[in-house]
């Protein structure tokens, strides 16, 4: 699992412009920069937004990262609750629907 | 000179990105409110307004997170966002730099603040500013809790946080306003996004009306999450916000759930004794 690297990359996309521009031209070359697993860089480049949300990335990221893909927010919605379906419920993360894990 | 006004309101980015969704009466009432809101704090004069934020990666990640950190430039830009989905042109925003090292350094006396001399504004702060100072000719000095990447500090020093940012304006020559900005209960960006937990928001703001110390620093994380989302964490802004009112109470001027927004929109203010 390397969800730290997921989030940073798309953290990276969302800020920074010529990380986008890079990734559009050469995007295995960026992807290649991060310690990602199969899984994670096919989420990536799909983009499965269902599965990065079950992944755990971060909704304030991920929001941003299917805006980048011109996806619309009904369409980001519904591709969220589609994930669930698919992959089952958030496995990391504070946007997991089964409680929080720091401190009680 | 002593803290000119001190108040607190909401953030979320659909108030601007998705406007047109929402019933116009409703959201007509909204912006009237963030338009009151900019009026009142222009009325008081100040040289510049303190932004208590949640930052949503724009500056700060995992990485390197600061618990608390204040802005040192004499400008920034933003929204970072895309202007078409948050229709906010981007722009930039006048700063002080000196005057916020002056702040940073009073409030570094008690609080281990990190100061940023780079600093891009989402809608945490873009989406406020847009209301409040259209014209983005008052300098802002952006301040930032960490609500976003846990381990989160805890509600006890966002409270010394707001402290010491009260006891900092206080002791300039300039006039100080300050806001804190977050949602209350929410679940933004999630399946959830819409869920309002409006009973649990307005106990909050009873609290926080009341500027009642120990009831707003009662709440644990995990009730937090429980009830308010992962969204709730942001209300470290008002608990700062109301630790820099100094035990002045307030009034709560809007608040009403909008989903389309995503959280109950808020506008409150501490009456700060003139």
């Amino acid at each position: 699992m390397s969800l730290y690297q997921v989030q940073k990359l798309i953290y990276e996309l969302n800020r920074d412009p010529r990380t986008r521009a890079r990734y559009e031209a050469e995007r295995d070359a960026v992807l290649a920069e991060y310690a990602l697993s199969d899984e994670e860089k096919g989420a990536l480049v799909k983009p499965d937004i269902g599965l990065l949300y079950v992944l755990g990335v971060n909704g304030q990221l991920l929001m941003h990262f299917a805006a980048l893909h011109k996806i619309e927010w009904p369409d980001y919605l519904e591709r969220m609750r589609q994930g669930l379906r698919d992959h089952g419920q958030v496995r990391e993360g504070v946007y997991a629907a089964t409680g929080y894990e720091g401190v009680p | 000179m002593p803290l000119v006004y001190c108040g607190a309101c909401s953030h979320a980015p659909g108030i601007t990105a998705r406007a047109e969704r929402a019933d116009p009466a409703r959201r007509a009432a909204l912006e009237g409110a963030f338009h009151r809101m900019g009026e009142e704090i222009r009325a008081t004069r100040p040289d510049a307004l303190v932004v208590i934020a949640a930052e949503h990666f724009a500056n700060f990640f995992m990485n390197n997170m600061p618990a608390f950190a204040i802005g040192m430039a004499d400008s920034y830009e933003g929204p970072i966002e895309d202007e078409a989905f948050l229709k906010i042109r981007r722009t930039t925003v006048p700063g002080n730099k000196a005057l916020s090292r002056k702040l940073i350094e009073k409030v570094m006396q008690t609080v281990d603040v990190a100061y940023a001399e780079e600093w891009k504004f989402d809608h945490g702060i873009s989406v406020p500013l847009h209301f409040l100072t259209p014209k983005y000719d008052l300098p802002i000095i952006p301040a930032n809790i960490n609500c976003q990447g846990p381990p989160l500090a805890p509600l006890a020093r966002a409270w010394a946080f707001g402290e010491a940012l009260r006891t900092a304006a206080d002791a300039v020559p300039e006039r100080i306003a300050l806001i804190g900005t977050g949602g209350i209960s929410h679940w933004p960006a999630t399946p959830d996004s819409g869920k309002i937990n409006a009973d649990w928001d307005q106990e909050f703001l009873r609290r926080w009306a009341a500027n009642d110390r120990a009831a707003l620093l009662s709440y644990s994380d995990a009730e937090i999450y429980r009830d308010g989302g992962q969204g709730g964490f942001e209300i470290r802004t008002f608990i700062a916000a109301a630790a820099a009112a100094k035990g002045a109470k307030g009034t709560v001027q809007f608040c009403e759930p909008l989903p389309i927004f995503a959280v109950s929109c808020t506008i409150a203010r501490m009456q700060l004794a003139a």
